[in-house]
């Protein structure tokens, strides 16, 4: 029972992150019908944004320790970062100790603007092309991202720890009335599934209780429509793809606690999030966070030792094969509408 | 009145004849003799640097680079003459290779086995390669010391730690400096017998690769010898990146210890999860919870930040050892680049330096020859003690480190403290112990 409950948990906080990249892919298919393998790039890219307010906010100017001495024998060169001589240190201290939270006020604008060059720039000339070559342009434009972050910021994971009030865990069991320290759950992911919900719910919200939601919903089922009544849909839908950035990188630079960010992490989530679109219903974005949370769950399950035991190799195949049988039964997908993506 | 018959013309045909005929022999014996892969015949020498450039190991193949350009640096007379100095063999003068210039090439492994093959072959054929060297990784070691062995060339690989490379896929053609498995496991059990005690009940999360097979055997046997109970092993896909489905199994089992059989990506990322989950902070068995990564690598410790600290691992070589070889070598790498070398560059630095060495050594650059002379060799100043090349698998054999993760950090090199050195005799094995079984060394291969 303690092992169900807590992949359910580990589900959540893994469905967490591929409902909302898949939110953002749903929604730009649903909006501009392009099919985005940039995303995942947009989801590395918020998690390096995180990074790089952590090394704007170290930012140090280097003092000479005579008492004590570097790797060469030479006196030992300390950085002392700006914040420390702004704000004193323990000020300073907890500036950078904020780093990642703060990271989202960072993000936003840089997400939405690197959105709507993306789609102004690049992707609005692929409109009225087949789908294999959206692809294909996205694709090579994933691997031109990742290259420029790594050129910047080499190979290598770049730890980027959550605040110290949310390091450690949470005992699930002791606080339920089982017995403790069996139902363990790190508060940051506790964090990451809650602000998950948040953001899903506000764009949720925004789609469906503003003026500028219920134009692009009606873009979405009608774009033809929208705009003989008038409307500049395409502008709209600019932002959208704008916000869908933003969405992908808000779930970038909360991951970083998580597993420290490097430049392919955009790629290990991109084709587990296209799965979740497909197997959610191509262009539904309830469909999409319904998918994304079943099949975080299901892969935590496969990896148990007694599934893997039973069924070998499970763990690595089972979003896959969920998506054949759920696709076979259902080919529209969990909720998919009829018309999208058929000709 | 004789009459000679001696004439000019005759002289100069009988002489040419004679000439040619004397010659003939010398010719074929000539050409049988220098008949190898890319006898380099000019005043330069060519080597291939075989590193990762690009791919998730792109910062350590970085290092490589620097490593190897350091040591052709060293090789041709520049610089301060790091390990040359310190080197027991006295062979090498800093005139390059037997008085020929070094010059190299590169080649993207990009840590995959086809493409590593790919640029090895090229930097062969086309750059006329004369030895390979480098790598980050044992898959890639494997692919391309069975090239080399095709093609005529000496390897020396890089980092490869399977026992394989050394144990069922070796090759006369190829020789690791590199410490193994094996020898990680050796060194590792008694250091932590000690610190953890005999009673300990292990849970081993393994990379589902070739390395991860035999770190994960080794590691279990020396530490099963050891007293220690192994009561859950479980296979983790590569690509995996989010580890906390495997990790909370580990919180319903009644196991105190967790080894993590990763490298790389992999290893900071489930040392994370691990130290998230609070693994650390349990108590299990009435004992502390322990976590343990039998092969640690600084710069992906420096990936895992804060969570290496106090956690043992083993490594083959650390910039702040104290013998002459390791200081020499930190000295010039860090002069030169500004910070202190990896064990990756370490070993990649060394293994050209023995290279060279056997060349001049054997006084010729015909692999069969500079495979007799690293065969059995013994040598000292290169950091890690009195070293010898093991005949029967090509494999080195010296002191190893086992290491912990610093408390107290004092920059972002210094994450990890020497515990204890573990002397060779302790990670010395027969060559057909059974973790190193099956295949053969064969015969050397000059080529064409």
């Amino acid at each position: 029972m303690d092992a169900i409950i807590l992949q359910i948990l580990n589900g959540l906080d893994k469905g967490s992150a591929y409902a909302l990249i898949a939110l953002g892919l749903t929604l730009i298919f649903g909006t501009l019908g392009v099919v985005n393998f940039a995303h995942g790039a947009l989801f590395m890219i918020g998690a390096f944004c995180a990074v790089t307010l952590s090394r704007i906010l170290t930012l140090s100017h280097e003092v000479i320790d005579e008492t004590r001495k570097d790797f060469l024998g030479n006196p030992l060169k300390v950085d002392v970062p700006y914040v420390y001589d702004w704000f004193g240190q323990e000020t300073g201290d907890v500036i950078i100790d904020w780093a990642v939270p703060l990271s989202i006020l960072f993000a936003i604008p840089i997400m939405i603007g690197i959105g709507v060059i993306m789609e102004r720039g690049l992707i609005r000339h692929f409109y009225k092309r087949p789908h294999a070559d959206q692809i294909l342009v996205t694709f090579g434009l994933a691997i031109v991202l990742q290259e420029i972050i790594k050129y910047f910021y080499g190979a290598n994971p770049i730890p980027t720890p959550a605040p110290d009030a949310f390091v450690g865990s949470f005992d699930f069991g002791a606080a339920v009335g089982m017995e403790a320290g069996q139902i363990i759950y790190p508060y940051w992911r506790l964090v990451y599934f809650a602000f998950a919900a948040v953001v899903i719910g506000a764009v949720f919200a925004f789609l469906q209780f503003t003026t500028f939601g219920m134009v692009v919903r009606a873009g979405m089922a009608d774009r033809e429509t929208v705009g003989l009544l008038g409307i500049n849909i395409d502008k709209r839908f600019t932002i959208m793809f704008g916000l869908a950035a933003a969405v992908a990188g808000l779930a970038g630079v909360m991951y970083t606690p998580i597993n420290s960010p490097n430049y392919h992490m955009g790629m290990d989530f991109l084709v587990l999030s296209f799965v979740v679109v497909v197997v959610g219903g191509m262009g539904s974005l309830p469909g999409a966070v319904l998918a994304g949370f079943l099949l975080g769950i299901l892969e935590s399950f496969a990896s148990m030792r007694e599934v893997i035991d039973l069924i070998p190799g499970i763990n690595q195949v089972i979003i896959y094969l969920v998506a054949i049988i759920i696709l076979l039964t259902r080919p529209r997908g969990l909720m998919g509408r009829k018309g999208v993506m058929e000709e | 009145m004789s009459k000679s018959n001696v004439t000019r013309r005759g002289v100069l045909r009988t002489g040419a004849v004679a000439g040619a005929g004397l010659a003939v022999p010398t010719i074929f014996t000539a050409s049988s003799a220098s008949a190898f892969t890319n006898e380099p015949t000019g005043s330069s020498v060519t080597l291939g640097f075989n590193v990762p450039q690009t791919g998730p190991y792109a910062d350590e193949g970085a290092d490589e680079l620097r490593a190897y350009e350091l040591a052709v640096e060293h090789l041709n007379g520049g610089g301060d003459g790091g390990m040359l100095n310190t080197f027991s063999s006295k062979a090498l003068q800093g005139n390059g290779i037997m008085g020929k210039k070094v010059e190299y090439v590169t080649g993207d492994t990009q840590t995959k086995s086809d493409a590593a093959r790919a640029s090895a072959k090229s930097m062969i054929e086309k750059d006329g390669a004369i030895m390979i060297t480098g790598g980050s990784s044992s898959g890639v070691a494997v692919a391309v010391q069975a090239l080399c062995q095709e093609a005529g060339v000496i390897f020396m690989a890089g980092l490869t730690h399977s026992n394989d490379t050394t144990g069922k896929d070796k090759r006369a053609n190829g020789f690791r400096h590199f410490f193994n498995s094996y020898m990680s496991g050796a060194a590792l059990a008694p250091v932590l017998a000690n610190a953890y005690g005999t009673d300990r009940k292990a849970y081993h999360l393994t990379a589902d690769y070739n390395w991860g097979y035999t770190t994960e055997e080794a590691v279990r046997s020396s530490t099963e010898a050891m007293g220690w109970e192994t009561v859950g092993t479980v296979l983790t896909p590569l690509t995996q990146t989010d580890f906390s489905s495997y990790i909370a199994p580990v919180l319903q089992s009644d196991a105190d210890v967790l080894v993590l059989n990763h490298y790389g990506g992999n290893m900071v990322n489930s040392l994370t999860n691990a130290v998230q989950f609070g693994l650390r902070d349990r108590m299990v068995n009435g004992k502390n919870f322990e976590i343990v990564v039998p092969l640690y690598s600084r710069l992906m410790a420096k990936g895992a930040g804060a969570n290496v600290k106090g956690i043992f691992g083993s490594t083959n070589w650390h910039w702040s050892l104290q013998d002459e070889g390791s200081k020499a070598f930190v000295q010039s790498f860090g002069t030169k680049y500004g910070f202190p070398p990896s064990q990756a560059a370490h070993t990649c630095y060394v293994q050209a330096l023995l290279y060279a060495d056997a060349v001049e050594r054997a006084g010729s650059f015909n692999p069969c020859a500079v495979v007799e002379a690293l065969e059995g060799f013994e040598f000292d100043g290169m950091g890690n003690g009195p070293t010898l090349y093991r005949a029967e698998d090509h494999q080195c054999f010296k002191d190893v480190l086992v290491v912990k993760g610093k408390e107290n950090p004092s920059s972002e090199f210094d994450l990890l403290e020497i515990v204890e050195v573990t002397p060779v005799e302790q990670v010395t094995y027969a060559p057909d112990h059974p973790q190193f079984a099956g295949g053969a060394l064969g015969t050397c291969n000059a080529g064409a």
